[in-house]
């Protein structure tokens, strides 16, 4: 089963959750640390790395001999990363998402796709036996996607009931990436007007994608609250609300997590997995 | 010769659009004979990416030797460059101005790149 950890806004303790859920499921969950422009999770986890993998995307390569520079490739990409100009094709490898679209089309054969690395994949065994994978988007890529599906897609060092997605912040097509075939998410936020704006969105999206979720308040500095009078109206369900805590916040600082400072919670997260099976 | 101009408007009194990527047309000007024709760039307006590129493209379909624009972003100008159209800066004036400008030799030539990608 796989569950999501999202939000809309960042900062909100996706991370946070997503380790101390890890740590008190260790025996039965994986982590995938999906937020791969700035994945974090190996901070707060004590872990031996086993191995890395590539991940690449094919990008075409045009050969000036076979080209009549007819224009088809240009008319064919949709995401605008050709050009022709003078006597040459130009192409714009950080617009092209492989789609591989120019090189079917192109009557001359004068287009072959080579693989580019654009992340990397590396998969951990952690202090407590759990499996951490870490998705890692390699700077000046933009295709944070296909990373993450290539963390969805890899094999697990062994099965297990439960596969933890941290996902990336914002609704935009990382999130949708990270979510997407998943069979529950956990949408974390904040008590504050960001918090519950950036939710709406969060939820918004979840909706049309036909995603069960619950949500997680985090930091609240009462049970009644702006995330709760909307959960309530709306009639979406919270699971947990966790206390505003300096020292889980000095923790955190440390490279801790949230059972060091409210062990007791380790009950609370093991059911909050067990809640998600229909 | 034939210059290009972005504008969002259909006339010589018309005023110069200072973006290159998203101007919705461009109108190019023909020193021969003293006429002109619009061609459409709107299909670059709603463009998720890329629309410098194609906007550069569209202009060097045009035929047109020259630019005249508001602004070039990184990716435009080494389409440009490569098809070696150079590329001048102007204020948002009326095109018919702009033209005399180019006669005269007063417009600022673009030597690089004078704004970041998605400016």
């Amino acid at each position: 089963m796989k569950i999501a950890i999202a939000s809309g806004k960042g900062g909100t303790g996706k991370t946070s959750l997503a380790v101390a859920l890890l740590h008190a499921n260790a025996e039965r969950a994986r982590l995938l640390d999906c937020d791969v422009e700035e994945p974090n999770c190996h901070l707060f986890l004590s872990h031996t790395v086993i191995g890395h993998k590539a991940v690449e995307l094919l990008i075409p390569q045009v050969n000036p001999n076979l080209c009549k520079l007819c224009g088809k490739c240009v008319e064919a990409c949709q995401f605008n990363a050709i050009a022709i100009a003078g006597n040459q094709v130009m192409i714009f490898n950080e617009l092209c998402h492989s789609c591989g679209g120019c090189a079917r089309i192109c009557p001359h054969g004068a287009i072959q796709e080579f693989p580019v690395k654009i992340g990397e994949l590396s998969q951990s065994r952690c202090k407590n036996e759990a499996e951490l994978l870490t998705g890692t988007l390699e700077i000046g890529h933009a295709s944070a996607p296909a990373v993450i599906k290539a963390a969805k897609k890899a094999l697990p060092l062994q099965d297990v009931p439960f596969t933890l997605i941290d996902s990336p912040p914002g609704t935009a097509c990382t999130f949708v990436a990270a979510v997407e075939d998943s069979d529950f998410v956990f949408l974390v936020t904040e008590a504050t007007p960001f918090g519950l704006n950036d939710l709406k969105l969060a939820v918004e999206a979840l909706l049309n994608m036909e995603l069960p979720f619950a949500i997680i308040v985090n930091r609240i500095q009462s049970e009644t609250n702006l995330i709760t009078d909307y959960a309530n109206q709306q009639g979406f369900p919270i699971w947990l609300q966790i206390p505003e805590d300096r020292h889980i916040a000095e923790t955190y600082a440390r490279g801790g997590n949230l059972l060091d400072v409210k062990p007791e919670l380790k009950k609370v997260l093991r059911e909050l997995l067990d809640r998600c099976q229909p | 010769m034939k210059i290009a101009f972005s504008t969002e408007g259909e006339s010589l009194e018309s005023l110069l659009d200072t973006r290159f990527g998203r101007c919705p047309r461009f109108l190019v000007w023909n020193f021969e004979t003293n006429s002109f024709t619009l061609v459409d760039n709107s299909q670059n307006l709603q463009a998720t990416q890329g629309a410098g590129i194609q906007s550069a493209q569209n202009v060097i379909n045009t035929g047109a030797e020259a630019l005249v624009t508001g602004h070039c972003g990184p990716k435009a100008f080494k389409v440009l460059q490569a098809a070696g159209i150079p590329i001048y800066v102007a204020e948002s004036l009326p095109i018919r101005e702009l033209i005399d400008s180019f006669e005269k030799g007063t417009l600022l030539q673009l030597k690089e790149a004078d704004v970041e990608g998605h400016w």
